[in-house]
């Protein structure tokens, strides 16, 4: 358990350094907004979610709409639903106190190093936990850095630290790409998303495109079907 | 000494907190009633890639043709390095020379 653990905070290093970044550019919007470094804290023990927060503290006033954040929230943070259901596999023969306990730490960043690593061998689910930690950790310390630090960073954008986020998650994309049969799924999903992003508010285009990619992987030929669920059968078997 | 958290503000987190969590949890315990071969799981497959890619690709548009370049560079760089971290920074220099320009 320890040894994964580590292993798994390890292999999120770049994701730590990325989200460390990320987080000092949000905490400095927050101390625009006026939140206090424990309000921050709350946010980031409670909520855990990057995208998320930075919208929570967009829509932050001295009058607060809780029910438009609380939707707001629930709309960006779809795509956890479907995210808790691809590690299915991983808290296999685990119990319902098990999966309680470790769900709530897992962010894009340490669900994505878990799910490739899974491609390479078995992984526990202390792997995940492990650097769901170190997420949380280097997360809060560059909020509450960029909150204090305030006008500091007086132009994130001039250092290109908005794109950090667009940039870890294109290299954690290329990280998943399986080959030849994602060409078409992918296409759709990208076509979607910009679509959805140029139409819909919000960040209704992540799980558009993420679901158009999912169905159209589903709709391809049986064929193929068998001899990936063959493929699909030694995964299960491996992990 | 701690500051005060305004009541309203605990309600703003909590119910924040409350949706983030339903929908973690939910999607973990649905799962198990999901077909585990064949189509579904072809698409459960796809999905993750397919998730980040479309997270991705509004960003990179928005930077026109140097955030095309930033990606292009960013994955090749993952690709050939097997490197985040350095793959996340050749793609924020990129952005970052080009708004320099």
């Amino acid at each position: 358990m320890r040894s994964e653990l580590l292993n798994g905070a390890k292999a999120n290093i770049p994701m730590a350094a990325s989200a460390t970044a990320y987080g000092s550019v949000l905490g400095v919007l927050a101390s625009q907004k006026g939140l206090t470094w424990l309000d921050m804290m709350l946010m980031n023990t409670a909520v855990f979610a990057g995208a998320a927060q930075f919208v929570m503290v967009d829509m932050w006033a001295g009058d607060l709409p809780v029910i438009e954040i609380a939707l707001a929230v629930l709309v960006i943070n779809l795509r956890y639903l479907l995210i808790g259901a691809s590690l299915e596999p991983l808290f296999k023969g685990h119990g319902l106190i098990h999966k309680m306990g470790l769900i709530h730490l897992v962010a894009d960043e340490n669900w994505a190093v878990t799910i490739a690593e899974q491609r390479k061998r078995k992984v526990r689910s202390w792997f995940l936990l492990g650097g769901g930690i170190l997420l949380y950790v280097t997360w809060s310390f560059g909020t509450v850095v960029g909150l204090v630090g305030g006008g500091l960073i007086t132009h994130p954008e001039k250092y290109a630290l908005d794109f950090a986020f667009t940039a870890v998650f294109t290299a954690l994309a290329v990280g998943l790409w399986q080959g030849k049969r994602d060409i078409l799924p992918w296409l759709v999903a990208g076509s979607l998303s910009l679509l959805a992003h140029q139409f819909l508010p919000g960040k209704w285009y992540i799980v558009i495109g993420g679901l158009g990619g999912m169905m159209t992987a589903m709709l391809g030929n049986t064929e193929d079907g068998d001899k990936e669920a063959l493929e699909g059968g030694t995964d299960v078997a491996g992990c | 000494m701690l500051p005060v958290v305004e009541t309203q503000v605990l309600i703003a987190i909590g119910l924040a907190a409350i949706a983030t969590y339903s929908l973690r949890l939910g999607g973990l315990l649905l799962a198990s009633r999901f077909p585990k071969a064949g189509r579904f799981r072809r698409g459960m497959d796809a999905l993750p890639g397919a998730l980040l890619f479309s997270l991705v690709v509004p960003g990179l548009v928005a930077e026109g043709l140097w955030g095309l370049c930033a990606g292009l560079l960013t994955a090749l760089v993952v690709w050939r390095s097997k490197n985040t971290l350095a793959a996340m920074l050749a793609g924020m220099l990129v952005i970052y020379l080009a708004r320099l320009a």
